[in-house]
């Protein structure tokens, strides 16, 4: 059985919107511009806590109360919270529309999606910006070092 | 209908010759485009339990540690290795879509290559480090 496949650069079968913001070209671009960042910003994530020092035998809380109360870590990891997660809702999104046929079931997917990526990036945020390291109560050998000084 | 015998026509003529216009149809091309795709959905759908588990720092020590201890198994040893592959793959072939898309199409077959030899490189750096430093604890 022969069938012919579309020529996939055949324009729109609807004419292009000629007003108003071009949402699937800035999506494009923030694609290829986050990516680059993620790079660097996942490369660096992935060496520390895997390949340096025991590398993921070494992660406990104390390890990421340390970089939780460095300026630097709290910025990097909130620049790759907002960045990965619109990245990757943006890219399911992609999927979403070539795959999912009906109209409903685009939108059911879509919206949970949106749903996941605007829930995660709330509580990532706060978590970084709140994060207490070292809560009353809690075994001191649990906590890093600097809590038991003073 | 004369406007969908013009369509077929031009069709035809693409068809028939070697598949032209674009660089997704066939051979390293598709292949690169469907491991993106694959490796893209595994990597969104860790970052989801990624950042739940995470939270657990603001819960208390004793439930992050417990959900980590997890990620320090040999099970989950060899899933850390595949989830590092799968990124590996997806940060060097993005890198390649950038170059395809910003500076020339037409090494888009040699860039495929570079990639896979990169993420040879990059695993052969981490893979064993990573192994040692799970399976000797």
């Amino acid at each position: 059985m022969t069938s012919t496949i579309e020529a996939p650069r055949s324009p729109y079968s609807r004419a292009p919107r000629s007003r108003g913001v071009n949402w699937e070209k800035w999506g494009w671009i923030y694609m290829r511009v986050s990516g680059v960042v993620l790079v660097v910003l996942i490369f660096g994530h992935l060496f520390v806590n895997l390949m340096v020092g025991e590398g993921v035998s070494a992660l406990n809380f104390a390890f990421v109360a340390g970089k939780l109360t460095t300026p630097f870590w709290m910025v990097w990891d909130v620049l790759m919270l907002w960045l990965a997660l619109i990245h990757g809702g943006n890219g399911m999104r992609t999927l979403v529309n070539d795959y999912a046929t009906q109209r409903l079931t685009r939108g059911i997917l879509k919206s949970a999606i949106l749903a996941a990526v605007v829930i995660l990036i709330v509580l990532g945020t706060l978590v970084v910006f709140t994060f207490d390291p070292c809560p009353a109560g809690s075994p001191a050998d649990l906590l890093p070092s600097f809590c038991s000084a003073s | 209908m004369p406007e969908q015998a013009a369509t077929l026509t031009s069709q035809q003529k693409t068809t028939s010759r070697r598949p032209a216009g674009t660089l997704y149809r066939g051979r390293e091309g598709m292949w690169s485009w469907v491991l993106h795709r694959i490796t893209g959905v595994a990597i969104f759908f860790f970052l989801l339990v990624h950042i739940l588990d995470t939270a657990l720092v603001r819960v208390s020590p004793e439930a992050y540690n417990a959900v980590i201890s997890s990620y320090q198994t040999p099970i989950m040893g060899l899933g850390e290795t595949a989830l590092v592959a799968a990124i590996v793959f997806h940060a060097f072939n993005g890198l390649r879509i950038i170059l395809i898309d910003f500076w020339n199409a037409k090494y888009q077959k040699a860039m495929f290559y570079v990639v896979i030899a990169l993420w040879v490189v990059t695993m052969l750096a981490f893979v064993p480090r990573h192994l040692i430093n799970v399976f000797s604890h």
